[in-house]
């Protein structure tokens, strides 16, 4: 339908804004790879050698392993909790499903700011200390979100026809929940468990109001950028958190076929 | 979920309370002194003018790139360019926020990409780094792919027929666009605005790392108050001012048939 002309107009304006979108996340991967120690362009050389001092960096090292404690810890909560949630509002009709439902999308909806200061206000009224548990609950509370989105997304496009040929043959409820439901949302929750691990392992804002002495890795980063300090090896920790945060959502996106990617704000 | 949402309601009866400026403990006592503070005191009326320029300004310059793309995604490219271009703009969705804004540290820097491009073509290096614009270009940056896949779902679902239609009276290209195909898409872009609106209103990550010495926003109110101040109620009553503002946003959006296109 379109002319030549605004063909090559929008050509043109798709290139541009492809190179905007990706030149700054290419050039962050060739600065981890720069020889010199002070950043700027062009990099006078490639070296490796950031790679070898970043992994010899203790305090990197913790707190890479607080992040995947916490991700795997609230990736594990939000497993068992979203699902479970899922299945309830798919299955019942009981009053209220509707305002229930847009609940659990609330936390993605709000600034991650807000529910970051919510919760820090809630423990420290309830008197209950800053740890990794309460950083592991911060992130659960988005993290279920993505779980419930996507499990439920599959059980509105499964018939239940399949269920009630199950029951009819004379499967228990349990039977048919193993049988029938399980292996019909399993991808479904391992794609939402994906995504809850990456939107986890790089979340600030939540993390900030609700851990105490404890660096997360997006802690860490912050923190070295905001002073200005160990640059060369932020430019190679940033460089890995890229990668470890991309390639769950590619599992996910083969898993459900490129739905339930398209994300919502997270709550940053 | 009950955690949550009682943690929200506190977060508002919060809000009311008071510091004590002696003992920094926090006094349950009902008042209304921090709204009072941040409508009265000129500093804070001008972090939330500034916060809602900037967010104003962010999703304006989102919602014009973001158009002519998802035009061309949704009603020119082939099946698979459209994949490929999905994925295109997903993956920078993705990939870590604080690397993102890290980046543009490094493009922005006075021996940055920037200013070696600019002197490469004989410009005059521009020194915007941690300055109000450079806060607006980050931002636009940062959330672009949320502007760029409502309004594509929405130009999607214009009707071929409509389009059609409208050709076949006599109309020409331009005058499809402005009068058939803008106003079927504009619901998709108000949902976009939601998104870039919202996370401009309660960011503090990107104006402390890129913003100058005169850029704080609300967030940045909230966070300091919480961290440095330990004024937890003050920062709650901040805290509502995004919430506020986000509510009455979402009232226009819902006139405007946003939610459909959510």
């Amino acid at each position: 339908m379109e002319g030549f002309w605004t063909r090559l107009v929008l050509q043109v304006w798709v290139a541009l804004v492809l190179a905007f979108l990706f030149i700054p996340i290419v050039l962050i991967l060739v600065y981890a790879f720069n020889t010199s120690n002070i950043q700027s362009w062009p990099i006078p050389g490639l070296t490796l050698k950031w790679f070898s001092s970043t992994w010899a960096d203790s305090e990197v090292r913790r707190s890479l392993g607080l992040s995947l404690e916490v991700a795997l810890g609230a990736t594990a909560l939000a497993l068992i909790l979203g699902s479970l949630a899922a299945l309830a509002i798919h299955r019942m009709t009981w009053f209220g499903r509707e305002a229930v439902s847009l609940l659990f999308v609330l936390p993605l909806a709000l600034p991650g700011i807000v529910t970051g200061i919510a919760l820090n206000a809630a423990f420290s009224f309830g008197g209950i200390p800053l740890s990794t548990l309460t950083v592991v609950v911060g992130h659960t509370t988005f993290c279920i979100v993505v779980v419930y989105n996507n499990v439920l997304a599959r059980l509105r496009r499964t018939q239940g026809s399949l269920v009630e040929a199950a029951m009819d043959l004379g499967a228990n409820g349990f039977r048919v929940f193993r049988d029938i439901t399980l292996p019909l949302i399993s991808t479904s929750v391992v794609a939402g468990a994906m995504l809850a691990f990456a939107l986890s392992f790089d979340e600030v804002i939540v993390t900030t109001f609700t851990a105490g002495a404890q660096n997360t890795l997006p802690l860490w980063i912050f923190g070295a950028i905001r002073l200005g300090q160990r640059l060369p090896e932020v430019n190679v920790v940033v460089s890995f958190v890229i990668l470890v945060t991309i390639v769950p959502v590619l599992i996910a996106a083969r898993l459900t076929g490129g739905g339930g990617t398209a994300r919502i704000p997270a709550a940053r | 979920m009950l955690v949550y949402f009682a943690s929200l309601v506190l977060l508002l009866i919060t809000a009311f309370w008071t510091t004590d400026p002696f003992t920094t403990q926090v006094v349950q006592f009902w008042n209304t002194d921090n709204f009072q503070t941040i409508f009265n005191e000129p500093t804070y009326r001008t972090i939330v003018g500034r916060t809602v320029l900037i967010a104003a300004a962010v999703t304006a310059t989102d919602a014009v790139l973001a158009f002519p793309f998802a035009y061309f995604m949704a009603r020119v490219a082939s099946r698979r360019v459209q994949t490929l271009l999905f994925a295109a703009v997903l993956l920078p969705l993705w990939a870590s926020y604080l690397a993102r804004v890290y980046a543009w540290i490094l493009i922005l820097n006075h021996d940055g990409l920037l200013n070696w491009s600019l002197q490469s073509i004989g410009l005059p290096p521009a020194n915007i780094g941690y300055t109000n614009v450079a806060m607006w270009l980050v931002f636009s940056y940062i959330w672009l792919p949320f502007m760029i896949i409502p309004t594509y779902a929405a130009l999607e679902r214009v009707p071929e027929s409509l389009v059609e239609a409208a050709s076949d009276l006599g109309a020409r290209r331009w005058r499809v666009i402005r009068d058939v195909v803008l106003p079927l898409a504009l619901p998709g872009v108000v949902a976009g605005s939601i998104f870039t609106f919202s996370l401009t209103l309660g960011d503090y990550i990107t104006p402390i790392l890129v913003g100058g010495a005169g850029s704080s926003l609300i967030g940045t109110v909230v966070y300091s108050n919480v961290g440095i101040a330990n004024n937890i109620p003050f920062a709650a009553a901040m805290a509502m001012v995004p919430v506020a503002i986000m509510g009455v946003y979402l009232l226009i959006a819902q006139r405007l048939g946003a939610f459909e296109a959510l």
